[in-house]
């Protein structure tokens, strides 16, 4: 963290940034706002997919256990008539439940295995959506899922489920980096970094990082109730391997190495998505090279760019003597405020 | 009913064969890079078009239209070993993530050249089947008959290369121990060049011999990763003979759930089989190394 942002400044610079969210909806085009309130969906989603990342797994079936959590919001409303209030929570508890199970096997493996077993236990609940059509709808899902309500104020409509979306982004984001900064948090980061040595002092490493998936589940299936309560027809597609690729994009490209990182990532490129609306078969290009290149010359996502053109600016300005700015260790993410000692 | 069951054999059979070069392909370049290449089915669709150009479109020679599918492939394989996975190489989450990219690419590229839902059928050069041993009911059509051929030959082809040969050895020697190869002078930037290109060529001679049994469009290749991806953590990754032994588990299960339910209860039935090996054996069947 920089000296230079106080908590007053930080906090002013939310607030105007709070302000201004709150006063786009009755600006900008109505097919906008829709983008917007999938952004604060996608937003809970990536964030809630780097709680399982810090602890050094990529869990490839979030997006199904969002999906989960959608799926089950939108039958207990439809068969027992809950209120959708109540099924959004039963919904997120139903994902974080079927997450609990997934990870007895899922935590046997590491690294790669870890990275296709989730895979593979996501791709089969997945398509078990589309092949029991009695139970989920089969391939063309579930369709009017009941609206959510307060008061007698609808929510389906976009102005009101947009703010709808936001506060409760504001506080699974809230939640969830309070979480990060707790004790829970710090023992996430020491499995990831340190787990032979966390598991000496006695951390039950296994233990944490079920947690983390259990918690991240919960969020995912929260997100994916919002969406199944917005979208009111949810169906296997909406869940599949192209969205899991995107969330995985999201999270690189803005960087999992800190809270903020896959925000910018996902706000940035759903951007970049608008803009390229017109030619929408090509934007898995972008896509793809805005991976490669971010992984090749940006390891550590998009929040690691002001650390990189503040070295890149030092070294342009000290050209003549390169070899003593080369000297300095390389990847060091915080540039120090004094210069480097010259050689002489 | 036996005649089901010995025809379903024969299709597993032959449908093993591919697997297993498509899956000996993807493994190979574990071995020598630690990186799993996501756009190895696309490599796969890259041969099949290019049988659909040569082929279908100019009317030269299958067997032609086969060569130029390989030598296209190994050359886009060339290139992404050399652009991509080598300044990657040993970071296992970044080459993949690099090959999901190129995945990309090369969807929207075929895309962009042919273009979207329209249906490429290639008419087979040699039509008509053969009744196996002349049993009535049991047949092959000759197509399928070129997959085992000419899939069943170069996996032959390569396992002598890889016993016999001293380039052979040293590529296995790879594979065992980037690290100790490299000390005994072994160039590994080499070996990786020429691992690519086995296995680009492996997926582009797959892809061209199948390409007028499927349907060729720009995501043909997503059904055969997924498949190729459950092959090489169920044999264990790294081990070619894992590879091997797992494609003929699974096609062979695989080939009989599809006929016997239907091909999604397949699918998920496959990844539950898959998921049930790896709790057992977290490391594969003959995985030995747990890594991460």
């Amino acid at each position: 963290m920089k000296k230079a942002s106080s908590p007053w400044t930080k906090g002013l610079s939310l607030g105007a940034l709070l302000a201004a969210v709150c006063v786009l909806p009755f600006i900008v085009k109505p097919f906008q706002l829709e983008v917007l309130i999938f952004l604060f969906i996608n937003i809970v989603l990536v964030v809630s997919f780097r709680l399982i990342a810090i602890t050094g797994e990529f869990s490839l079936a979030h997006v199904v256990i969002m999906g989960t959590g959608a799926y089950a919001s939108a039958l207990l409303g439809k068969w027992f008539g809950l209120d959708p209030w109540l099924t959004m929570l039963f919904g997120s508890l139903t994902a974080a439940a079927i997450a609990y199970i997934l990870s007895f096997p899922l935590f046997r493996m590491k690294g790669f295995y870890f990275l296709i077993g989730s895979f593979a236990a996501g791709e089969a609940i997945r398509l078990s959506w589309g092949r029991f059509r009695g139970v989920f709808g089969g391939s063309k899902g579930i369709s009017a899922i009941p609206p959510l309500e307060i008061g007698n104020i609808n929510l389906g409509m976009p102005v009101p489920f947009y703010f709808f979306a936001l506060a409760w982004m504001v506080i699974c984001l809230v939640i969830m980096y309070r979480l990060e900064k707790s004790r829970l948090g710090l023992t996430l980061h020491a499995i990831h970094w340190q787990d032979l040595l966390a598991e000496s002092v006695g951390v039950n490493a296994r233990h944490y990082r079920v947690l983390a998936f259990v918690i991240a589940s919960f969020f995912a299936g929260f997100a994916g109730t919002m969406l199944a309560h917005y979208l009111s027809v949810i169906s296997p597609h909406e869940f599949g391997l192209g969205i899991m690729l995107s969330v995985l994009v999201w999270a690189i490209v803005g960087g999992v190495g800190t809270f903020a990182g896959p925000i910018i990532g996902v706000v940035l490129l759903s951007f970049v998505d608008e803009s390229i609306r017109a030619f929408d078969e090509y934007r898995p290009l972008v896509y793809g090279i805005v991976l490669i290149l971010t992984i090749l010359f940006l390891p550590e996502g998009l929040q690691g760019l002001p650390a990189r053109v503040t070295l890149f600016v030092r070294r342009f300005w000290r050209g003549g003597r390169r070899e003593t700015v080369e000297a300095r260790p390389t990847g060091a993410g915080v540039a120090s405020d004094r210069p480097p000692p010259s050689a002489s | 009913m036996l005649e089901l069951i010995l025809q379903t054999c024969v299709n597993a059979i032959i449908a093993t064969s591919f697997a297993a070069i498509f899956a000996v392909g993807l493994m190979l370049i574990f071995g020598v890079m630690q990186i799993i290449n996501f756009a190895h089915g696309e490599l796969y669709m890259a041969g099949a078009y290019t049988v659909w150009v040569v082929y279908a479109e100019n009317n030269l020679p299958f067997f032609v239209a086969v060569l130029a599918a390989a030598l296209v492939v190994i050359v886009i394989g060339l290139l992404m070993e050399v652009a991509l996975f080598r300044p990657l190489r040993g970071n296992m989450l970044g080459g993949l993530i690099v090959s999901i990219g190129m995945l990309f690419i090369l969807q929207v590229l075929a895309v962009h050249f042919f273009g979207e839902g329209l249906m490429k059928t290639i008419l087979s050069p040699y039509r008509g089947a053969w009744e196996v041993f002349g049993l009535r009911g049991i047949t092959v059509p000759y197509q399928r008959l070129i997959v085992l051929g000419v899939a069943s030959g170069l996996l032959a082809l390569f396992w002598v290369f890889l016993r016999r040969s001293r380039l052979g050895w040293a590529l296995r020697a790879c594979t065992q121990d980037p690290e100790a190869a490299a000390l005994q002078g072994i160039s590994i930037n080499k070996f990786a060049l020429i691992a690519m290109a086995i296995s680009a060529g492996l997926a582009g001679v797959g892809g061209a011999v199948m390409a007028p049994l499927v349907v060729v469009d720009p995501h043909m290749g997503s059904s055969v990763i997924i498949m190729a991806l459950i092959v090489v953590i169920v044999g264990g990754l790294g081990s070619l003979e894992g590879a091997v032994l797992a494609a003929i588990i699974y096609t062979f299960f695989h080939t009989f759930m599809t006929t016997f339910f239907d091909g999604v209860i397949a699918n998920i039935l496959g990844l539950v089989v898959m998921m049930l090996v790896l709790v057992i054996r977290p490391t594969g069947i003959m995985g030995t190394s747990e890594k991460s």
